[in-house]
């Protein structure tokens, strides 16, 4: 008999949201172990690598704003399957899936609090809830967020992580690009200030609209950033990609991004950058 | 120049060759055949009216394409006078997938914004298949500033498959690029109509697309992603094209139910690229007609209406009420 036997335990196949606490999660920056609860209480970063995991909007919230003074705004906004989107999934499939799995009605959430004393208006995107991808619901909330803050005269912060528009509600999705950047129009006309967080990953649709009209853009370590993807890059141009391509750190260096900012300084560098813009707090 | 059929027009190539072989043939044998060619006319003339009238959204994904269909160019050459192209964003390079310029329509002097594509290889290669670098969008909006500072009308031909996916438009902020023309066409101090004659490929039709009135040719497409991606990604394999363009509701016909386009141009029976006079005059006629509306409005209210006429978009139960009270 042999001392040491490979151990019979197999990975439960599922949903990877529904991993129950106290569980472990592999670190794609390190490979190394960590488990979820560490995890948690690090605001998702790997205390070993730093790599930034997926962070949930709702952590996100409260890792941002002063406790207990974020009030949620429209949160009943749900998605309609305007297309009647026949595919090999239904679209109708598709979100009554993301909500079971996210406890999320769409890829936002958005409202207004306080950060260090500063009132703002906040967007959050959750990538967790259909790729974070825009569509009505999501464009119409981030809208109403900007026309918040506008009328409230408040800074706007959006954390935006995003694969795009959203197909399946066809062009109308493709429309919130343009919805949302013209209310961030009407409130840079009020000269109110607009930052823009971007993480891993945001790109298309949301890159080319309000991911990249903040008055400064911050995005996250080692967040993929770009507008195509990879892929379909390197199938067009037949090229080798270069090295840290559509990284944060090659958008910092081709002067496309303010700075980059690790998880945990987040709050506090906004907060700076809000002290220079907002005249009275 | 002899027109390439597409596959659904297969039919309609048969019965026309099978025509024109017995014209012919009546001809040189001195035979009477106009019986048998009539019968052949009645019946080009049914299956005609079957295919066109019963397209497909692929099939009409395909006229869009087609290398024969009236580009922007050719658009300029016969509805405009006086062009005067206008070349570089000023910054880095001319995209030549975007000629923009100032021309005169109609006796009024206005500024025309395009995607241009290539017919043969030579051409594509200059146009990039009329995939724009951030260098186009910058160049458009350099031009249509100056359609703010002179008072002209603007004036954008949209058709291309959409922006390029490339490292170069990475690099400078293809993003950023479409993103500043969304805001800024918001707010452009000029009357704006867009025309999608061709391809309205995604965010980068969209990047030259924010205008008071949106035009789209009887068979041109606008879609938020091409329908070969989209199979790629539903279906794992490009080969559901076809329904995935019958899916993305990205036709003219079902646009205009979506609020998305504000008119249908009509084209020549089987495709723009069929009759180019016809095309011509139709969309000539449709800007004629939308600039002249547009263009009595004083331009505080047409900004109040092209920012009204943008947030509306979207479609989602809840909340109502709020949503006015934001709006007012």
């Amino acid at each position: 008999m042999p001392i040491f036997k490979k151990p019979t335990i197999k990975a439960e196949s599922g949903r990877k949201r529904e991993i129950p606490r106290g569980l472990f999660q592999k670190c794609p920056g390190c490979a190394e172990v960590v488990p979820e609860i560490e995890l948690v209480q690090n605001q998702r970063v790997c205390p070993r690598c730093d790599y930034h995991f997926a962070q949930p909007a709702k952590e996100r919230l409260q890792n941002l704003l002063d406790p207990e003074t974020f009030v949620e705004m429209d949160a009943d906004l749900k998605s309609v399957d305007v297309l009647r989107f026949q595919g090999m999934v239904t679209y109708k499939d598709r979100l009554k899936k993301y909500r079971e799995s996210t406890g999320l009605l769409d890829a936002v959430i958005s409202g207004y609090g306080i950060l260090d004393g500063y009132k703002v208006a906040i967007a959050v995107m959750d990538f967790g809830f259909l790729a974070a991808t825009m569509g009505s619901v999501v464009g119409e909330r981030i809208t109403r967020t900007i026309e918040y803050g506008t009328a409230e005269r408040c800074a706007v912060i959006i954390v935006a992580a995003s694969g795009g528009a959203r197909m399946y509600e066809g062009m109308l999705s493709l429309m919130q690009m343009a919805k949302t950047s013209g209310a961030l129009a009407r409130h840079a006309e009020a000269r109110l200030p607009y930052i823009s967080v971007l993480t891993n990953p945001t790109t298309a649709g949301v890159m080319a609209s309000f991911g990249s009209l903040g008055d400064v853009i911050i995005a996250e370590p080692r967040s993929m950033i770009g507008f195509a993807g990879p892929r379909v890059i390197k199938e067009t141009t037949h090229q080798d990609l270069p090295q840290r391509f559509q990284t944060a750190e090659f958008l910092e260096e081709h002067g496309l991004i303010d700075m980059i900012v690790h998880r945990k300084k987040m709050r506090e560098q906004i907060s700076r950058l809000l002290s220079y813009f907002v005249v009275t707090p | 120049m002899d027109i390439q059929p597409l596959d659904f027009e297969k039919p309609i190539f048969d019965l026309e060759r099978r025509l024109q072989d017995l014209k012919t043939h009546s001809d040189k044998h001195d035979v009477d055949l106009d019986s048998a060619v009539a019968a052949i006319e009645a019946k080009l003339r049914d299956t005609r009216r079957q295919v066109y009238g019963n397209l497909t959204a692929w099939q009409r994904v395909q006229i869009a394409r087609h290398t024969q269909r009236p580009f922007a160019l050719d658009y300029i050459e016969r509805c405009f006078t006086d062009w005067s192209e206008l070349h570089g964003d000023r910054r880095f390079a001319d995209d030549r997938a975007m000629p923009c310029g100032l021309a005169m329509f109609d006796g009024q002097r206005c500024v025309v914004i395009t995607h241009q594509k290539g017919r043969n290889t030579k051409e594509n290669v200059m146009r990039n298949f009329g995939c724009a670098h951030p260098e186009g969008y910058r160049k458009a909006l350099r031009v249509m500033w100056l359609g703010e500072k002179f008072r002209m009308p603007i004036i954008s031909l949209i058709d291309t498959p959409g922006a390029y996916p490339g490292i170069g438009s990475e690099e400078r902020h293809i993003s950023e690029a479409i993103a500043v023309n969304l805001r800024e066409m918001i707010r452009l101090r000029a009357p704006i109509i867009a025309a999608v004659i061709g391809e309205g490929g995604s965010g980068g039709a969209l990047g030259i697309g924010v205008a008071d009135r949106v035009l789209i040719l009887e068979n041109a497409y606008y879609s938020v992603i091409s329908p070969e991606a989209c199979s790629a990604i539903l279906w794992r394999d490009r080969r559901h094209a076809a329904e995935a363009a019958e899916a993305l509701k990205l036709t003219a016909q079902d646009l205009l139910k979506l609020e998305v386009v504000d008119e249908i141009v009509p084209e020549p029976e089987g495709g723009a690229h069929r009759d180019y006079d016809t095309a011509t005059k139709n969309l000539g006629s449709a800007l004629r007609r939308n600039l002249a509306q547009i263009s009595k409005i004083p331009i505080d209210e047409l900004l109040k209406q092209r920012y009204e006429k943008f947030r509306r978009f979207g479609s989602f139960t809840g909340d109502k009420a709020a949503t006015a009270s934001a709006r007012s």
